[in-house]
C-alpha cells in the first residue's frame, strides 16, 4: 500500500526516509489539530480541572456541556446565532442571484452593450473605492445599522461573475440553439438548460460566499452601532478576546456555573462547526475551482 | 488580469457563429430590434450594475471628498472645498508615515518568511507516496484558510497567551514565561505565523498542480543520468514550478499595501497602534473613530492609486516574465 504511486526509478525507498517523512507528516497535522483539541477540551472542561491545570485542557477528564448549555440559554449568544445564521443564508442567496444572473446576462458574446457592462463589472477588480466613501454611502442610504449594510455593499464580486459566466460559455451552443428553436426565452434557458448544468459551480461559489457571510466581522462592526444587533464573529470577538462574558443565562441553583474559559471555547467550537459542515464539499470542488480561478483570473 | 482575458480585442474567430446561429443575421439587426431581442438579457444584468453603480462606482466618485472639508451634516453639497489641504495634513502627519512604514515591513517580511513556505511544503508533500497519508495531511492543512480571523486569533491566544499552553509548559518547567499575543517587538513576527498557519497550507494547492503538470519523463531522464534526489529538484521541479512563482511573487509585491486588515484590527488594542498600525487601519481610525472624513478619504485614495499603478506594473511583469518561462520550459 505505501508505494501506489511510486514511480519505478526511484527505488525502494530507506526506511530511515520513510519514518522522517511519516514524522514530518504528523508534525504538520499535528500543529493544525492541536490548538482545535485544547479548544474542544477546554469547551467541554469542568471548572475543577480547568482551575488545576491554569486555564485550558488537552484532554479532560470528565467531561461537561454546561458551557454549551449556558451558551443557548444566553440571550446574546443565542440572539447572534440566530443573527448571523440569518445574515449568512439571505446574503448567500442575494450574492447567489445577482451573480448567477449577470454571468448569464453577459455570457453571449454580441448581444446588446454586452462588451460595455461586461468592461464595467471588470473594472472593478482593478480599482475598488475605498473605506470611507463606501460607508458614507451606506450612511447616506440610510443603511447603516440595518443587515442589508452586511449584504448588498459587497453581494457582488466581478470574480465570481467571471468564474461562473466561463463555466456558462463551455456549454455546447447546440444546447441553446435547440431550445430557442422550441420557442424558449431567455429567463427559460437559465432555469432549464444553463442552471442544472452549472449547478455545481454555481454550488461552490455559494459555500465561498456562504463561508465568506459567517466569518465576516468587519463588516457588522463597521455598520451595526447596537449591540443588539451583532452577529457571532463579534459577540465572539468580545467574548474571546476582550473577555467580556455577559451571560444572561438564568443560574441554576445547586448547579456549578461553568468556567469563563470553556464558554470562550465553546463559542470557537460553535463558530467552527458549520465550516467543518461545508468543507467536505469545499475540498471536493475547492482545487479545481482555485485552479479555474487561477488561469482566467 | 482578467479583464485582458475575458474582454478580448481581437475576437476569436468563432464568435460570430453564436449570433449567425440565430434566424436573423445580427450584424444588420436594427437597434430596436436587438434591443427587443436581448432585453432579458439586459434586465438580468440589471441588479449586478444597480449594486456596482451604488457601492463601487458613485462611491469612487465620492473619493472627492479628499479635496474636501467634508461635514456630515452639511453632506457633499454643502462642505467646503479645500484643494491639496488634506493631502498636506495627511503629509505632516508623522502616524501617516510610521503606518505607511509598518505596512512596507509587514509585506517585507511575509515575503520572505510566509511566501516560501507553501513551495517547500507542496514540494514535500508531493514526494510522499502514500495517498491517503497525503490526502489526510491536506485536508487538515487546507482547512484553516475558511475559519475567520476571529478564530484563528482567539486559538492563538489560547495556545501561545499569557494563559496559554506554551507559557503554562514553561513555567511548570522553571523557565520564564513570555506573552507574544501583547508584545508590541515580536507583533510582526506574530502577524506572520498567524498567517503562515492560517494560509501556507491553502496556498499548496496551486504549486502542487505546477508539480503536477511536470513531465514525467523528464525525472526519468534525470533518473538515467545519474541525478540524485537533490539535483532533481534543483533541475527538474523548481524549474518547473517557476512560472506560476514568479507569477504569484510578483502579483503579492503589487499587492504590498495591503495586509491583513482584519487580522491586524483584532489585535491592535492588545499591541497599541505604534507596532500595529497599518495603512488601512489608519484610514478607518482617522475617518470612522475620529471623523477626520478629508485626510482620510486621502490616505484611502493615495493607497488605491499606487496599488493600482503597481497592480498594472506588476501585471505587465508578469506577463512578460510569465511569457518567458514557457519559453525556457
Amino acid at each position: 500500500m505505501t508505494s501506489v504511486n511510486r514511480p519505478v526509478w526511484l527505488g525502494k525507498p530507506k526506511p530511515v526516509a520513510i519514518a522522517l517523512k511519516g514524522l514530518a507528516l504528523i508534525l504538520i497535522s499535528a500543529v493544525v489539530i492541536f490548538p482545535f483539541l485544547v479548544v474542544v477540551s477546554t469547551s467541554v472542561a469542568t471548572k475543577k480541572e480547568i482551575d488545576a491545570n491554569g486555564g485550558y485542557l488537552i484532554w479532560p477528564a470528565q467531561i461537561s456541556f454546561e458551557a454549551y448549555r449556558q451558551i443557548f440559554d444566553g440571550t446574546q449568544v443565542t440572539r447572534s446565532i440566530v443573527i448571523s445564521v440569518g445574515v449568512t443564508v439571505v446574503g448567500t442567496a442575494f450574492s447567489l442571484f445577482c451573480t448567477v444572473l449577470a454571468a448569464y446576462g453577459l455570457s453571449r458574446k454580441g448581444s446588446l452593450f454586452q462588451r460595455g457592462l461586461l468592461t464595467f463589472v471588470l473594472i472593478t477588480l482593478l480599482f475598488g473605492p475605498g473605506m470611507i466613501p463606501v460607508y458614507l454611502m451606506v450612511k447616506q442610504l440610510g443603511m447603516l445599522n440595518t443587515y442589508w449594510a452586511l449584504i448588498i455593499p459587497g453581494a457582488v464580486s466581478a470574480f465570481n461573475i467571471v468564474i461562473i459566466r466561463g463555466f456558462i460559455q463551455g456549454i455546447p451552443q447546440e444546447l441553446f440553439d435547440a431550445a430557442r428553436m422550441d420557442g424558449a426565452g431567455e429567463w427559460r434557458i437559465l432555469w432549464s438548460i444553463v442552471l442544472p448544468l452549472s449547478r455545481a459551480v454555481v454550488a461552490v461559489v455559494g459555500l465561498f460566499l456562504a463561508v465568506g457571510y459567517w466569518n465576516n466581522y468587519f463588516g457588522p462592526l463597521l455598520y451595526l452601532n447596537d449591540t443588539e444587533m451583532w452577529p457571532l464573529q463579534l459577540v465572539m470577538r468580545s467574548f474571546v478576546l476582550e473577555n467580556n462574558i455577559t451571560t444572561t443565562a438564568t443560574h441554576i441553583p445547586g448547579q456549578i456555573a461553568p468556567p469563563a474559559q470553556s464558554i470562550q471555547m465553546a463559542l470557537v467550537v460553535i463558530a467552527t462547526i458549520p465550516i467543518l459542515c461545508v468543507y467536505p464539499f469545499l475540498t471536493k470542488h475547492m482545487s479545481k475551482g482555485m485552479l479555474t480561478g487561477a488561469i482566467k483570473g | 488580469m482578467a479583464v485582458n482575458q475575458a474582454s478580448p480585442r481581437v475576437k476569436p474567430p468563432h464568435a460570430g457563429k453564436l449570433q449567425t446561429s440565430g434566424e436573423t443575421p445580427p450584424r444588420k439587426m436594427p437597434f430596436l430590434a436587438k434591443l427587443w431581442r436581448d432585453s432579458p438579457l439586459l434586465v438580468m444584468v440589471a441588479p449586478t450594475v444597480i449594486v456596482l453603480l451604488l457601492f463601487t462606482y458613485i462611491p469612487l466618485l465620492g473619493s472627492v471628498i479628499a479635496f474636501m472639508d467634508y461635514v456630515p451634516f452639511l453632506g457633499f453639497t454643502g462642505s467646503d472645498w479645500v484643494g491639496w489641504d488634506n493631502f498636506t495634513s495627511l503629509f505632516q502627519d508623522q502616524a501617516f508615515w510610521h503606518a505607511l512604514w509598518n505596512t512596507l515591513q509587514i509585506t517585507f517580511l511575509q515575503l520572505l518568511l510566509y511566501f516560501p513556505i507553501p513551495v517547500l511544503l507542496a514540494v514535500f508533500l508531493n514526494t510522499v507516496a502514500m495517498p491517503l497519508a497525503k490526502k489526510f495531511v491536506q485536508s487538515v492543512i487546507y482547512l484553516p484558510h475558511f475559519l475567520s480571523w476571529v478564530i484563528i486569533v482567539a486559538l492563538f491566544q489560547q495556545i501561545a497567551g499569557g494563559a496559554g499552553v506554551v507559557n503554562r509548559f514553561l513555567i511548570t518547567h522553571g523557565l520564564s514565561p513570555f506573552d507574544v499575543m501583547s508584545d508590541p517587538g515580536t507583533f510582526k513576527l506574530l502577524l506572520t505565523t498567524q498567517a503562515i498557519w492560517k494560509d501556507a497550507g491553502w496556498g499548496t494547492i496551486i504549486f502542487l498542480a505546477a508539480i503536477a503538470a511536470i513531465d514525467q519523463g523528464l525525472y526519468e531522464s534525470a533518473v538515467i543520468d545519474g541525478a540524485g534526489a537533490w539535483r532533481r529538484f534543483w533541475h527538474v521541479t523548481l524549474p518547473g514550478m517557476r512560472p506560476i512563482i514568479i507569477l504569484l511573487l510578483i502579483l503579492r509585491l503589487g499587492d504590498s499595501l495591503t495586509v491583513g486588515f482584519e487580522q491586524i484590527l483584532l489585535q491592535r488594542d492588545a499591541v497599541g497602534p505604534g507596532a500595529a498600525e497599518v495603512l488601512d487601519t489608519y484610514v478607518y481610525y482617522n475617518g470612522v473613530i475620529d471623523g477626520s472624513w478629508g485626510t482620510a478619504t486621502a490616505a484611502g485614495l493615495l493607497k488605491g492609486i499606487v496599488s493600482l499603478l503597481l497592480v498594472l506594473v506588476a501585471n505587465k511583469l508578469a506577463h512578460r516574465l510569465g511569457e518567458e518561462g514557457v519559453y525556457q520550459r
